[in-house]
């Protein structure tokens, strides 16, 4: 029985180091490849001894998928293909190619660098990985290899983030990575054609909300940040280099615009700074509103907005400053807090600790600081709340469901959902548990354009009660099929037809000559057989359409004539009914 | 399967193909070369243009003199500039299904079909296509409409009258199916029937019919399509190009094996090489600056524009031409600039990976940065006071009949230091002189095709083999002024099948099978046999679904089982009304085994093996007795 079989190895009940392993018809893909912000010993990378303990990756998986760059999903792939091994292909969009090197990088920098670790991938690693890299179009048709074929969809989410339908023959999965059903201020909404997949592998990152709209949390950020600048404080806003920083950027820009604000907003140099160039020349993966008048107005060439340098952190007066990484763990947005902790007219937007409500953070060197400055947490993550999915299973109209990257409590939750709403199976297996989904494709043959017009001809008009039945001869050879009329496949194939015949004798008690005996069951076979063709040939002998009937005297018995009944095996039915007819005599002769 | 040729212009075609019940047209161009036969159109009111003579018959008389315009020896006519549009009587063109954009410079009829015809198909184009047609029309239109004209000249167009006229008005085909420009308001309504599509994206018609646009080399975007269902494959091959310039190379791979290509939009310039003719275009710019001359190029606002400023940023500084300033004007400039900075996905490699960097894939970046080059809406405004000369002024139209290029023409016309070069291959540059006649400026002719040459498509076909061509008229002879050329035309085997204006072609292809799907609940059930070493039968009784033109096979339904004793037996003394078909019998019969199960079951005795043996090929002829 052929089966789909999904095993997470990251992302299963969880967020984070999101990799997902499919077999579908024999073929095998990894979806994702990424690491987990939470670990930093073997459990921040997915474990590829799964895969396989001594054989070559490359030999096992017929390619790799990576839906976008943020790490989760793209962090582990130097240390996959570098330092496990893996020379296959590597698929991505192009603004995923372009961005993931660079955040790969950065990843490497702090982990060595700053962290010390030994024993991590090279930048040399990087480059060599990403040369595996083939990139591809949005609803281009990826020929990996005669069976196995990929297409990417537009997800939002990020620049260039993507969802895959993989398919072999008839059998297709779809993985949407992460992705937003609501377009934003700077990209377009997820969509999906009505493809039927047997499976749809989603995210479930807000499995269990339904967003308050997305106005309300715009407008509370800009009162907030609007008040903190108005009282004289300084707001730090701790973002990733890519993704949100330009939708905050954009509306920060536009509000500045409005209010005709005044105090200065930085964006932390090197990345960012170069991130926007990213969403200039990718402009065509934005939403509609921005490419359209991108000509007059280039959207991500901000007024208000301009690079930060580490002096201007002690200007007086205030100001808005986005700086990376927007954990507040390291780098320069932590320098800033450091700071600017102290007084409570600032504003930031930060990380776990600071969070759950601690005042006072021991740093390095043992110091206590102690976080007099407001903390917001705002979250305007691009991920499809449970409305979102549950449009988009809606969309794709799956035969079932599989979450992935999402609590597990949460993801009990949209599963009976979805099972309810749709009716059908929702899967939410836990890192290495295996779901395994039977599916039943169907054949394709060639029909000869003979054969089908023919039966296309007859049978035009659909009958319910009578199907209309086709017959014909499949021929299979090695992994041609060609289904043409039997006529045909005996002439190809250069066999001899044979011929079937049946011959029966009636006895019929009757004195009469034979050719009135003749006569008599020709205008009895009339009467009773109104719709078919009988005959009564010159040489005596009675036709009912191809069948044959003679009468001939009894050797012995001249009161008894015996019947000749002959048809072929194609005539089966009527024959035996002709016969079994004939058996109960002739009707009475009219005197 | 059939072809109706509505173009008769080799690199701007218009063809319909109907194939498996479906209409799809191939390009929409439009023949710009009738303008040719127009006076231009000047943007500020010109004395000598207004002041040229009428023309009269050789007999004196002078009614067309209103119309006709006489310049040096050539006949004009004066009225708003028209374009030959594709034939719109062979076909009905509202029963087309969908058309197929292959480059901007094929789309360029595409409001004439769309708003006019009944058209309420779909058209398929890819992005960078759809934008940059978009411009190339936005400037069309605004070219024509800004310089509105009284005259409408339509008298010459009688038939009996255009006999009398010169050449090359005498000969002008369909003149009275010439039609004005279309306005704005129809570009817009005919672009927003278009879906974007990306290269090797499958595209499903109806569920008869796939199309596939592949990358073509040619232009930003460009594509040839791969008309296919599931056992013939239709190539079409349109203004494909495999020197590298700035967009993706041309997919070669996936034309393989056709049953049919065709073939259109080659080199219209077969003995110019495109490099060569750069480095002249190069040099002959910089022999005239260096004099004190300007330099006029006309041109499209897209396309070989990026080669040539990319050529000139890397041939200014050594030619000593850093401080002459280099001038884009077209009411799209900025536009096009601006586009052509953001299709990475649609640009060669090399490009790319400049945006991988990340910066711009064009070099104009840093021309407009660094104020070399500078753009301009229209000689009109800020231009007027920015122009400095000597200069270089790229400007539309190729044509010389309408846009700022007329202006220049008649600014600079008179003086032998500037010079006029060609670069486009569209218009024949001595025709496009004609109206300007005497010119003292001088005129260099370097044009820049990168469509493929005969060459290289005798080399395009034996690498893809497709079973049978199809190709313009003018591609299977030599062209008329070089007709020793033998070299110059298609050569392929079977000899191409050519179509011209206005002719339907028979497609020679017959279709034989098409797809089927067997359901597994029926395939489970089927009993193959091996008959020959590894070639199976089995016969298939199955129910035929056919929805949305898929064919689908199910099992047949199970007989409705008997419910009681009588109803069984009235059943089978029914007459049988369905004939059911049964399998053809064939293969060997084995005959002991059969002569023994008869035996066994009915105790006859008197049949002989042989004697059955003898009749078994020719015919089997059992007997049943009854005891």
């Amino acid at each position: 029985m052929p089966e789909i079989r999904v095993t997470p190895l990251g992302a299963g009940q969880d967020v984070g180091r999101s990799c997902i392993l499919v077999s579908i018809a024999g073929k095998n893909v990894m979806l994702d490849c990424g690491m987990h912000m939470g670990f930093n010993d073997d459990r921040r990378f997915p474990d590829f001894s799964y895969i396989t303990r001594n054989g070559r990756l490359t030999d096992f998986l017929d390619c790799v998928i990576i839906s976008h760059f943020h790490l989760d999903h793209c962090g582990a792939l130097p240390y996959f293909s570098e330092m496990v091994g893996y020379d296959g292909p590597i698929y991505m969009t192009h603004p995923t190619q372009a961005i993931c090197p660079i955040l790969l990088e950065d990843y490497r920098k702090i982990a060595v660098d700053k962290k010390g670790e030994a024993n991590f991938f090279t930048s040399q690693m990087i480059k060599d990985c990403m040369k595996k890299v083939v990139a591809v179009h949005l609803h281009q048709t990826v020929q990996v290899d005669d069976e196995l074929e990929i297409k990417a969809y537009y997800a939002g989410h990020v620049l260039g983030a993507a969802m895959f339908q993989i398919k072999v023959g008839s059998e297709s999965v779809v993985y949407t990575g992460d992705y937003n059903m609501t377009p934003d201020r700077h990209l377009g909404a997820a969509w999906i054609d009505r493809c039927r997949p047997n499976l749809l592998i989603t995210e479930s990152t807000y499995a269990t909300t339904i967003r308050d709209s997305k106005r309300c949390r715009e407008r509370d950020f800009l009162k907030k940040v609007h008040e903190a600048v108005e009282h004289g404080g300084k707001v730090l806003i701790p973002v990733f280099a890519l993704g949100r920083a330009q939708e905050l950027c954009i509306l920060l820009e536009t509000f500045w615009e409005r209010m005709n604000l005044k105090a200065p907003i930085y964006f932390s140099t090197g990345l960012t700074e170069k991130a926007n160039h990213y969403y200039k020349l990718f402009i065509t993966w934005t939403n509609q509103k921005i490419r359209k008048t991108f000509v007059q107005r280039n959207m991500f060439e901000f007024k208000h907005i301009k690079a930060f340098d580490r002096a201007f952190a002690d200007n007086p007066g205030p100001m808005v400053v986005f700086a990376t990484p927007g954990m507040l763990h390291a780098g320069q947005s932590l320098q800033i807090f450091r700071k600017w902790a102290g007084n409570e007219k600032n504003m930031g937007t930060v990380g776990h600790k600071i969070l759950s409500g601690q005042r006072k953070l021991e740093m390095e060197g043992r110091q206590v600081l102690e976080v007099k400055m407001q903390v917001e947490y705002m979250s305007f993550s691009a991920h499809a709340d449970a409305k979102g999915i549950m449009q988009l299973v809606g969309q794709a109209e799956p035969e079932s469901v599989l979450l992935v990257h999402g609590e597990a409590k949460k993801m009990e939750f949209l599963k009976q959902k979805i099972e309810q709403e749709f009716r059908v199976n929702c899967y939410m297996p836990a890192n290495g548990e295996t779901v395994t989904l039977p599916t039943s494709p169907s054949i394709p043959v060639g029909i000869s354009l003979g054969l089908l017009k023919r039966e296309m001809a007859q049978g035009l008009l659909p009958d319910a009660k009578k199907p209309r039945l086709l017959h014909g001869t499949l021929i299979m050879k090695d992994s041609n099929f060609r289904l043409v009329s039997s006529e045909q496949a005996l002439k190809e194939l250069g066999l001899a037809e044979h011929q079937l015949r049946f011959t029966c004798r009636v006895h019929l008690h009757d004195p009469r000559k034979e050719q009135e005996t003749a006569m008599r069951v020709y205008s009895h076979l009339k009467s009773v057989l109104k719709d078919h063709c009988v005959q009564h040939l010159p040489d005596g002998s009675v036709t009912v359409e191809s069948i044959l009937i003679q009468a001939a005297a009894h050797s012995e018995d001249p009161g008894t004539k015996v019947l000749l009944v002959s048809w072929t095996y194609q005539d089966e039915e009527l024959g035996s009914y002709l016969t079994s007819l004939l058996k109960k005599g002739l009707p009475q002769a009219p005197s | 399967m059939k072809l109706y040729c509505l173009s008769g212009h080799p690199t701007l075609p218009c063809n319909v193909l109907k194939f498996k019940s479906t209409t799809i047209m191939l390009d929409c161009g439009l023949d710009m070369t009738s303008t040719l036969n127009f006076l231009p159109l000047p943007l500020v009111q010109s004395p000598r243009l207004s002041n040229l003579p009428g023309w009269s018959l050789k007999d004196g008389n002078a009614f067309l003199d209103k119309e006709l315009k006489e310049c040096s020896g050539h006949v004009f006519v004066d009225s708003v500039p028209e374009f030959c549009l594709p034939e719109t009587e062979l076909i009905d063109l509202s029963t087309v299904d969908v058309i197929l954009i292959s480059n901007y410079h094929c789309m360029m009829a595409l409001p004439y079909i769309t708003e006019h015809t009944g058209f309420s198909g779909t058209v398929y184009a890819t992005e960078p296509t759809v934008q940059i047609g978009r411009l190339l029309m936005e400037e069309l239109v605004n070219f024509i409409e800004r310089v509105p004209k009284a005259q409408s000249a339509s008298l010459w167009k009688n038939k009996d009258i255009q006999r009398l006229l010169p050449s090359p008005l005498k000969d002008a085909v369909e003149v009275s199916t010439w039609r004005r420009c279309y306005t704005m308001q129809e570009v817009n309504s005919a672009l927003s029937k278009i879906q974007l599509v990306g290269y090797s994206q499958k595209i499903e018609l109806f569920g008869a019919v796939q199309v596939t646009p592949l990358s073509s080399g040619y232009a930003l975007g460009s594509s040839n399509w791969i008309i296919q269902s599931h056992y013939e494959k239709v190539s079409y091959v349109s203004g494909s190009s495999l020197l590298t310039t700035h967009p993706q190379p041309m997919d070669q791979a996936s034309l393989k094996n056709s049953d049919v290509l065709i073939l259109t939009g080659l080199t219209q310039i077969p003995t110019a090489n495109p490099d060569g003719m750069v480095g002249e275009f190069c040099s002959n710019l910089a022999l005239t600056v260096r004099n004190g001359g300007n330099v006029l190029v006309p041109c499209y606002p897209s396309g070989v524009i990026y080669d040539l400023l990319e050529c000139l940023y890397q041939y200014i500084d050594s030619a000593g031409l850093s401080n002459i300033p280099f001038y884009f004007i077209s009411p799209v400039a900025n536009s096009s600039l601006e586009f052509s900075q953001i299709f990475a996905e649609w640009l060669c490699h090399n490009k790319q990976t400049k945006v991988y960097l990340p910066e711009p894939p064009f070099p104009h970046a840093e021309l407009i940065q660094t104020n070399k080059l500078k753009h301009y809406p229209s000689l009109h405004g800020d231009f007027s006071s920015d122009f400095r000369q000597p200069c270089v002024v790229f400007t539309g139209h190729p044509s010389l009949r309408f846009g700022d290029v007329v202006h220049f023409m008649e600014l600079w016309g008179k003086s032998s230091l500037n010079t006029v070069i060609f670069t486009e291959p569209d218009f024949s540059y001595l025709e496009a002189l004609a109206p300007y006649q005497p010119l003292a400026m001088k005129c260099i002719y370097c044009p820049i095709d990168t469509r493929l040459n005969f060459i290289q498509v005798s080399k395009l076909l034996k690498e893809v083999q497709p079973l049978h061509v199809v190709c313009p008229e003018q591609y299977t002879q030599p062209p008329p002024a070089q007709s020793h050329r033998m070299d110059l035309m298609i050569d392929c085997q079977p000899p191409a099948m050519s179509y011209r204006r206005a002719e339907v072609l028979a497609l020679p292809f017959k279709r034989r099978y098409e797809k089927i799907e067997i359901m597994p609940e029926l395939a489970d059930a089927l009993v193959p046999m091996e008959i020959k070493p590894g070639i199976s039968l089995a016969t298939v009784s199955a129910v035929l679904h056919t929805k949305d033109n898929k064919h689908i096979l199910q099992p047949p339904p199970r007989p409705a089982q008997p419910t009681g004793g009588k109803k069984r037996k009235r059943a089978t003394e029914d007459i049988p009304d369905c004939k059911v078909l049964k399998p053809l019998l064939s293969g060997s019969i084995p005959v002991e085994q059969f002569v023994q199960t008869l035996e066994k079951n009915y105790k006859v005795t008197t049949i002989k093996p042989k004697a059955i043996l003898r009749t078994v090929n020719k015919l089997v002829n059992f007997c049943f007795l009854e005891d």
